[in-house]
């Protein structure tokens, strides 16, 4: 469904990403891990087309998306829901699940998906009229996770969904990442929280100052030695 | 002065401040809503209002249209010229450092003024009175037609406008590229349209107040510009810029202020009194009136 190859991505100088080259099957979750810095969120960024890479590819359901402006990419069925959540915070709930679905105007398929996320998260159908602003960091990302639902994507990308929250929330997050890919949604999932990220995924990488330095099943990742000793405490 | 004929001054100056304050609003609603948009303060923003009033003269004058015509022609034509500025001075400065973006807009303001006094002459021209001029005398105040009119516009628009930002998707576009443009590219949003779509709302409003002026004072000149867009700047800034109903406020503030002050004092203190309160604005609450404190992002 998506495969990244080859490709480079700068910021200015600093050479973020190198060589990177990961592949994500149709209905899988693939985690992508590794510790600050290492490239993560550069390597989403650049899929979603937020930024540009130098070179290599990037094919997504047999189009090259390389370079392609972001807002195009969303359109053909790609969402990612950024690190930091990102809500717009000065609009209420509601009008967030809204821009979700700015490139849709089907409005009763969009008010059944408005249906199905606040199903998924009930609190946001609590505080659908209140500003996003002043939601929790979890709610937050209740709704950063419903809005890129609201695009319909075909793959969704998770930028540390785990961040900030407390470990139950976390918990709840995960399982509804889990419920969002068994209802047919593949996910590119980039976490620090290893430990969380290879208990969901099927396939995973490690990366490294910008490279792939492992990659295979998250169960064979989590046995590893050297994932245990770098990423998942002892 | 007694208790009386202080009163009545009072109200007289109130609403003559209120109408003067409508224009800057309406000029001052660009300044902000493009400051929203990419954090640019549009110092050519006063020569597109200079730019309103003469397309308000060509439509009235060479076309022959009627005042709302006219109007209509003028924020068309400004709009226009809005997404073609952006277009053509701002959106290659983009990822520039700001100075240089703001550089380029006393250049395109430049460009304006002079390209419009080669085009024009620098001789003010005499806006054509495109309706009949009345005045009311409400027990002593006196009200005149132009300033209900310049009243009623600035509200319809600004209602318009309200509108528009509040429950239109372009407009909720806007708010979300103003408030996290990564975040509204993933959600789909071409931002360089919404942003082409928020030089030509703010360009037409401020095209608006041009010919609401023009009507008012009958004179129109090519460095009209220069004072009411400093004027409004101060009364974006006063408002919170970045915030919409704040420049509605700051607008109708600062046009109350320097009537009271050309009506008590002198009117030679006006301009003095609004570059008082932007000093003061900026020692004092610089996030303005309506603005929340915000930490300067690192």
């Amino acid at each position: 469904m998506l495969k990244v190859e080859h490709i480079d991505v700068f910021y200015g100088a600093i050479h973020a990403v190198k060589d990177l080259s990961i592949e994500v099957a149709q209905g899988e979750i693939v985690t992508l891990i590794g510790s600050n810095g290492a490239g993560k969120s550069t390597t989403l960024r650049t899929i979603s087309g937020l930024m540009k890479p130098k070179s290599g590819t990037i094919v997504f359901e047999d189009k090259n998306i390389a370079g392609v402006p972001a807002h195009k990419i969303v359109a053909s069925g790609l969402c990612q829901v950024p690190e930091g959540r990102h809500v717009f915070a000065n609009m209420t709930v509601l009008e967030n699940l809204e821009m979700g679905a700015y490139l849709r105007s089907d409005k009763d398929g969009i008010a059944k998906d408005m249906e199905d996320v606040f199903q998924k998260f009930p609190r946001l159908l609590e505080r659908k009229e209140q500003v996003s602003g002043t939601l929790s960091g979890g709610e937050q990302q209740m709704l950063a996770m419903g809005r890129a639902l609201m695009s319909r994507p075909r793959l969704l990308l998770l930028d540390e969904p785990s961040m900030g929250l407390a470990p139950l929330l976390v918990k709840e997050i995960f399982h509804i990442i889990q419920e969002i890919n068994a209802a047919g949604t593949t996910v590119l999932l980039v976490e620090q929280n290893a430990n969380m990220a290879l208990s969901i995924a099927a396939k995973a990488y490690v990366l490294e100052t910008g490279k792939i330095v492992l990659a295979g099943t998250a169960q064979e990742l989590a046995s590893s030695e050297a994932v245990r000793k770098a990423y998942l405490g002892g | 002065m007694d208790m009386g004929s202080f009163a009545q001054q009072f109200a007289q100056q109130l609403i003559n401040g209120i109408s003067l304050g409508s224009i800057y609003a309406l000029i001052a609603l660009g300044y902000t809503m493009i400051y929203g948009i990419i954090k640019l303060i549009n110092f050519a923003h006063g020569d597109i209002y200079m730019l309103g009033a003469y397309m308000g003269f060509v439509a009235t004058t060479m076309l022959g249209l009627s005042f709302v015509p006219a109007l209509i022609f003028a924020m068309v034509a400004a709009g226009i010229a809005g997404i073609i500025i952006e277009r053509v001075a701002y959106r290659p400065m983009r990822n520039a450092p700001r100075i240089a973006i703001l550089i380029t807009a006393i250049g395109v303001s430049f460009f304006l003024e002079y390209g419009m006094i080669l085009i024009a002459t620098p001789q003010p021209r005499t806006f054509p009175a495109v309706f009949e001029a009345s005045v009311y005398n409400f027990y002593g105040l006196i009200v005149n037609s132009q300033q209900i009119l310049i009243l009623v516009i600035s509200l319809v628009l600004m209602a318009g406008l309200t509108y528009i930002v509040n429950h239109t998707k372009v407009g909720k576009a806007m708010r979300a590229v103003s408030f996290d443009a990564d975040a509204a590219r993933l959600m789909g949003i071409d931002i360089d349209k919404i942003i082409s779509m928020t030089f030509a709302l703010g360009s037409s409003l401020a095209a608006a107040a041009g010919v609401l002026v023009g009507v008012y004072y009958n004179s129109i000149d090519p460095l009209m510009g220069m004072m009411p867009g400093l004027k409004a700047f101060i009364a974006a800034v006063l408002g919170g810029i970045g915030i919409i109903p704040g420049a509605m406020l700051g607008g109708v503030i600062m046009g109350i202020v320097e009537a009271m002050v050309s009506g008590f004092f002198s009117s030679t203190f006006r301009d003095a009194a609004s570059f008082v309160i932007l000093i003061l604005i900026l020692l004092y609450r610089p996030s303005g009136i309506l603005g929340k404190n915000v930490k300067e992002k690192v």
